[in-house]
């Protein structure tokens, strides 16, 4: 109670290292020094190897396999096909969206480098000579690699296992190789305002099959305690508790024995959702064998098994008036979901938010139908650093409202500003059913178009133009939908998409806080400390924030989706307000005057009036284990379970500008001018790296990625060789801006920002490569815009010689 | 195969060990030395995440046998700090200027930046760009990696006009 | 992704390698930076039984002038061909090529006599040796013998080289001062083989082309000596009608495979664009 004088307000408030304020990360030190503990650091005594066996072949039969000379191989401890398997009933696994998935091919394969043996052994040298030694007989079968033939009336039938199902989870199938029929909004009311419409514009729109491919790949470590019956699996999970339960329901365990334990996750964007074969083999071979079990996929593995992301077949249509003000919109989708229906979504939701595609625009009326189909290639559908299916929504109607633009005849950003949903209007409800928290769409992209001289460019790319150069200015204003979510809305295997804080104040002032998330590198240690400062006036410093271990850590649905600062931040602060609540009557008793007599200033109590009676956070903390009223149980601590009354809508308005050459068809980024809104901003340093990172992720995607299938099913472009991650020197330089406008029904205000700048990019860079063309006619390429993509469009119209 | 004997210097310690010719120097030294600090992102050589200095280049050890590095002087990211034990100005580099997030590429990037500052105290951003296209990064863009650099670049050079 | 086992050889002279080599042949693989053989082995698309290690080689390694002529080891890494001053005042071309090549990694341990001799049409160096009427040292049992560059690939990773013959030395004749020069590569981003490249080295005389050597880079199963391409410059001013016959006869002998870079079409196309770009390049440098 003496300090109080000897710092000023601010000085108190900046010691905190609060909301706001762009406090370098706690997690660095370990990775800086090599100190990170990563899911293959884990070296438990006694622990083996295991990998799989995969298939050559995207179709055929597995006549007979034989792993007589693979496990004479020295060093090789086990074989384990889907014969081994299927006495525990683990030879198949449920998928999250209700289908069912083979861990070990089970008569067929289904696609290329599926996993059809586990070979364990004492190291992966070993285990990679008896993989070699595994011999397997396939008879190849017809293949579908395009989800168009796979409906097909005479196609071959691809799940034999479901041929006779009429619902494999999501809905009524209307083919043996259709998964589910999916639709939302008004047909009638569409198709009227279609019918009536003065301008029309469609467009065949495929957003094509990429994958996350976090630096890290996949992996786990399975150690079954035989004594005490307790299973420990160490593994990249972005949503560990889930795993548990997903873990509890496959193998049988109850709950309790499971410990789950996410450590350091090198990069996720979605890829590290899903449960896995080599999950569930891992574990039966620590069963069998008693020892643990380490499996970690390759690259290759990596890219052509584990879940990839989008593969949307996408027809797009927009009715308007002559002014470009939108009447419609009207969607259907061609969904490639592999051989199982392996996607991430909310159980509800078999085209998860899609129907977040009217944007941001205020459109009377639309119709979206989704059809999801088996092809012979790997299952997936997972949200690449976006919220479910989001990003394909966004991309859609950010290139419809170009090409309505074109046809129209009116600026891009002009239709924009006229279509926006207006700030008055919020709570938006969209006409697909989205109440719209916040946002002020107009002052965003004006605030870019100023900043970057939109008609300075313009008057450029005229004058480029009339000298038959190649100049395009591409826009993205999106809206995106995250903080899954509103348990009315949200469950994965009926689970409501909540989640958790748990915090402990320490009788020195000083405090631990566990979540039901899990950081891949968004810096939740650093952040979420953040909050709580601010909430409990505790420095950032003396807080430790855990996530990942399902012992200790409260049940939450995990990291992915944006949904971490939403969610889980939300129930910082509210399990901090209830903390500080406690602190409040304690503090009155330390005082000595009644509850209502105080008032909170950044760190402490005081008593009104009496501005020298103060009692600190740090002060309370040790009165909670010591000095309390009657009737309070002792100690500080609470726990907070949070589902969120609404999803967050964070948006932003990006401009992009390139050159083509059109000889090579390469594409060169000249400026990229990002302006994010994510409401209130916790730590501006860790937004801006978010920020930077989406839009290099989206520049991948949008210029280069891409997972495509020749006609017999082989992958092609699996491996850093070919698939595109930009290094240094091909990645633009960034210029990041924002606004803010807070979240009415959150906490703090804060909507989530890691994945807005992939959704806005990606569509801010095709319609850049579109626009440079667009004076010649052109409405629509097809991504990625590779150069010899770009260049057949330059041949095309005469000016690639 | 047999095993043969393997003798190199890592982080200023003598190694010696049997190995299997074919153990990969990546395998190397987070199997047998416990030093986890280089990461495997690929299999082809790529990525850059494993990167270690040997003899004074940068080299990925995934694609380095350890019998090949026998004789060797091999430094992995747990050997940067300075003598003192204080983080080196590189690796406050990337603390300071949010040069990581998820970590994983960092040990690589640090280990090939330093290379570069031996070779370039003062590079101009174009010049660290180019000189870092070796590593592979999903998360920061590289934009704060560069600054890092630069960051540390900095720090350096004033620490040796000051000695001057 | 782990290799299979293999036996290591570590020899310390050349003869002895060329012992071990005739010894275990087609068992047996030499290495030298290991940056095209090791990731082969760790896909097991090589699996060689016996390692022959050339490191412990130091005749094979460095940069010397001998008269007219510059012999580079087979050891000499692409990073130290980068940084020779040597190079850099008498043949730059080739420090333009190595610093395209791969990454700074890959530099510090890839040599020269491992990317030209391993027959692979996506490496750089063999079309640049074609274009500088370089020769390949190669010794084996029954002694040494120079190849041309130009004659040394047959196939995809079919060369004049024996099984038995360990190729120790490129040796090129230096070009004339003032040369022009240019190695323009098509890249995705960086550590990819070319989409096309093409090598070009002009002599220029009095304003007219007096010789104009041009190949081409990862276009066909071998690298290609453009020589009627280059014939069509020859006694011209270098003109738009001299380089647009120039690129045609390039690109009339490419036979590019369609792959992710691209379709056949547009692999032959930007042959002849990166063709056109060399010898505009070539001929800024070249005095005339």
């Amino acid at each position: 109670m003496t300090d109080a004088t000897e710092m000023t307000l601010e000085e108190r408030e900046a010691t905190l290292g609060g909301i706001g304020c762009a406090r370098k990360r706690k997690e660095d030190i370990r990775f800086i020094q090599g100190k990170g503990n990563y899911v293959d650091d884990i070296e438990l005594p006694g622990q083996v190897f295991g990998d799989f066996v995969r298939s050559p072949y995207a179709h055929a039969r597995v006549k007979s396999i034989d792993t007589a000379a693979a496990k004479a191989v020295p060093g090789v401890l086990a074989v384990l096909t889907a014969e081994d398997l299927k006495p525990l009933n683990l030879h198949w696994m449920p998928t999250l969206a209700g289908d069912t998935q083979a861990v070990l091919a089970d008569q067929k394969v289904h696609f290329q480098n599926q996993e059809v043996a586990f070979v364990i052994g004492e190291d992966r040298y070993a285990v990679s000579d008896g993989i070699q030694a595994v011999e397997v007989d396939y008879e190849d079968l017809p293949v579908l690699v395009d989800p168009k033939q796979a409906l097909a009336e005479d196609a071959p039938v691809l799940r034999e296992d479901v041929e006779d199902k009429d619902n494999v989870g999501q809905g009524v199938r209307k083919h043996p190789n259709h998964i589910f029929a999916w639709e939302a909004g008004d047909r009638d009311e569409t198709d009227k305002a279609f019918a009536g419409a003065a301008v029309t514009v469609k467009e065949e729109i495929f957003y094509q099959r990429v994958h996350p491919c976090p630096l890290e790949p996949c992996g786990c470590v399975a150690s079954m305690d035989p004594v005490r019956g307790e299973l420990t699996l160490y593994g990249t999970f972005q949503a560990p508790h889930v795993v548990r339960t997903v873990v509890s329901l496959i193998a049988g365990l109850p709950e309790h024995k499971i410990r789950v334990i996410a450590p350091d996750i090198g990069g996720g964007f979605g890829n590290k959702v899903g449960a896995y074969p080599g999950y569930v083999c891992a574990t039966v071979g620590t069963i069998v064998l008693g020892r643990p079990v380490k499996w970690v996929e390759g690259r290759i593995d990596n890219l052509s098994t584990t879940a990839f992301a989008r593969d949307y077949h996408m027809t797009g249509e927009l009715a308007a008036d002559s002014n470009g003000r939108i009447a419609a919109i009207r969607v259907h989708v061609l969904a490639d979901h592999g051989a199982f229906n392996a996607h991430a979504q909310p159980s509800k939701w078999p085209a998860g938010l899609f129907s977040i595609v009217t944007g941001s625009y205020d459109i009377p009326s639309a119709h979206i139908a989704v059809d999801g189909v088996y092809t012979n290639k790997a299952p997936g559908g997972v949200a690449y650093r976006c919220s479910f299916r989001v990003t394909e929504a966004s991309y859609l109607i950010e290139r419809m409202i170009d090409v309505l633009a074109q046809k129209v005849g009116l600026d891009k950003a002009e239709v924009r500003l006229r279509n926006f949903v207006t700030p008055e209007q919020f709570p938006y409800t969209s006409c697909l059913d989205w109440e719209y928290d916040s946002g002020d769409y107009h002052t965003a992209l004006n605030k870019v178009l100023e900043a970057v001289d939109y008609q300075g460019l313009l008057a450029e790319q005229a004058e480029k133009r009339k000298r038959g150069e190649l100049m395009g200015i591409g826009l993205a204003t999106f809206t995106e939908i995250v903080g899954a979510g509103p348990s009315r809305n949200c469950d994965i295997l009926g689970i409501g998409m909540f989640d958790s804080c748990e915090i402990r104040i320490h009788p020195t002032g000083s405090a631990i806080a566990r979540l039901g998330t899990k950081s891949q590198g968004q810096g939740h240690e650093t952040t979420y400390a953040q909050i709580l400062a601010t909430e409990l006036g505790i420095p950032s410093d003396d807080i430790t924030v855990e996530e990942g271990d399902t012992d200790t850590a409260p049940y939450g649905l995990g990291t992915y989706g944006s949904r971490s600062t939403p969610v889980a931040g939300a129930a910082a602060a509210q399990a901090a307000r209830k903390i500080k609540a406690k602190a409040q009557k304690i503090a009155a008793h330390m005082l000595e005057v009644g509850e209502k007599d105080l008032e909170w200033e950044v760190d402490r109590f005081k008593v009104k009036g009496l501005p020298e009676k103060t009692a600190t956070m740090k002060e309370i903390a040790f009165a909670a284990y010591q000095n309390l009223p009657e009737g309070l149980e002792p100690g500080l601590e609470a726990v907070n379970y949070y589902d969120p009354p609404n999803f967050t809508y964070p948006f932003g308005a990006y401009l992009c500008v390139v050159d083509v050459d059109r000889l090579t068809g390469e594409v060169k980024v000249r400026r990229f001018y990002a302006l994010d809104d994510c409401g209130t901003r916790i730590n501006p340093m860790v937004i801006e790296g978010q920020v930077h990172g989406g839009l290099t992720e989206a520049f991948a995607i949008a210029m280069g990625q891409e997972l495509t299938f020749d006609e017999t099913g082989n992958i092609q472009g699996a491996s850093f060789m070919d698939y595109f991650l930009p290094t240094a020197v091909e990645t633009p330089v960034w210029e990041t801006d924002f606004t803010v406008t807070p979240s009415p029904h959150h906490p703090i205000g804060a909507k989530g920002v890691g994945e807005s700048p992939n959704v806005g990019g990606v569509s801010a860079f095709s319609n850049a490569v579109v626009d440079a063309f667009a004076h010649l006619g052109v409405s629509h390429m097809p991504m990625p815009h590779t150069p010899w993509r770009v260049w057949k469009q330059c041949q095309a119209l005469g000016i690639g010689e | 195969m047999s095993k043969i004997p393997v003798k190199m210097t890592v982080n200023g310690r003598a190694v010696d060990e049997l190995v299997e010719p074919r153990l990969l120097l990546v395998h190397f030294l987070r199997g047998k030395l416990n030093l986890t600090g280089p990461h495997v992102g690929c299999e082809t050589s790529h990525c850059g995440a494993c990167t270690v200095d040997l003899d004074g280049m940068s080299v990925k050890s995934c694609t380095v046998f350890a019998v090949q590095a026998e004789g060797a002087e091999i430094t992995t990211v747990e050997g940067m700090a300075n003598a003192d034990g204080s983080l080196s100005a590189l690796q406050e580099g990337f603390m300071q200027e949010h040069g990581l997030q998820c970590g994983y590429c960092t040990p690589g990037m640090i280990m090939r930046a330093h290379r570069l500052l031996q070779e370039n105290a003062n590079p101009s951003d174009e010049e660290i760009r180019w000189e870092l296209s070796g590593n592979l990064c999903r998360c920061t863009g590289y934009q704060n990696i560069v600054k890092a650099v630069r960051y540390a670049a900095d720090k350096l050079n004033a620490q040796r006009e000051a000695a001057e | 992704m782990i290799p299979g086992a293999f036996e290591y050889h570590r020899p310390a002279s050349v003869d002895e390698a060329i012992a071990l080599l005739s010894r275990h042949g087609d068992e047996g693989r030499v290495i030298a930076g290991g940056h095209s053989l090791v990731p082969m082995m760790k896909l097991r698309l090589a699996e060689p039984g016996h390692l022959i290690d050339l490191q412990g080689l130091d005749s094979l390694r460095g940069i010397q002038q001998a008269g007219r002529c510059i012999e580079i080891g087979a050891m000499t890494t692409q990073q130290e061909v980068a940084a020779s001053e040597l190079l850099a005042e008498v043949c730059p071309i080739l420090r333009e090529a190595a610093l395209l090549i791969a990454d700074p990694q890959v530099r510090y341990c890839g040599t020269l006599g491992g990317n030209v001799a391993n027959g692979d049409p996506g490496n750089d160096m063999p079309a640049v040796m074609q274009c500088l009427d370089a020769s390949f040292v190669l010794r084996g049992p029954k002694g040494e013998r120079e190849v041309p560059a130009r004659n040394f690939y047959e196939a995809a990773y079919f060369t004049a080289r024996a099984e038995d013959e360990l190729l120790t030395a490129v040796s090129l004749p230096i070009p004339p001062a003032g040369h022009g020069y240019a190695y323009e590569k098509l890249k995705r981003k960086v550590g990819d083989y070319a989409t096309a490249a093409a090598a070009v080295v002009l002599i220029m005389n009095g304003g007219t082309c007096e010789s104009a050597s041009i190949a081409l880079t990862n276009v066909g199963q071998t690298p290609l000596f453009a020589e009627a391409a280059g014939q069509t410059l020859v006694g011209t001013k270098v003109d738009e009608a001299a380089v647009a016959m120039a690129v045609e006869a390039a690109k009339g002998i490419a036979e590019p495979v369609a792959d992710m870079r691209g379709p056949e079409e547009y692999r032959t196309h930007v042959t002849g664009v990166m063709v056109r770009r060399a010898v505009e390049r070539a001929l800024a440098r070249a005095q005339a």
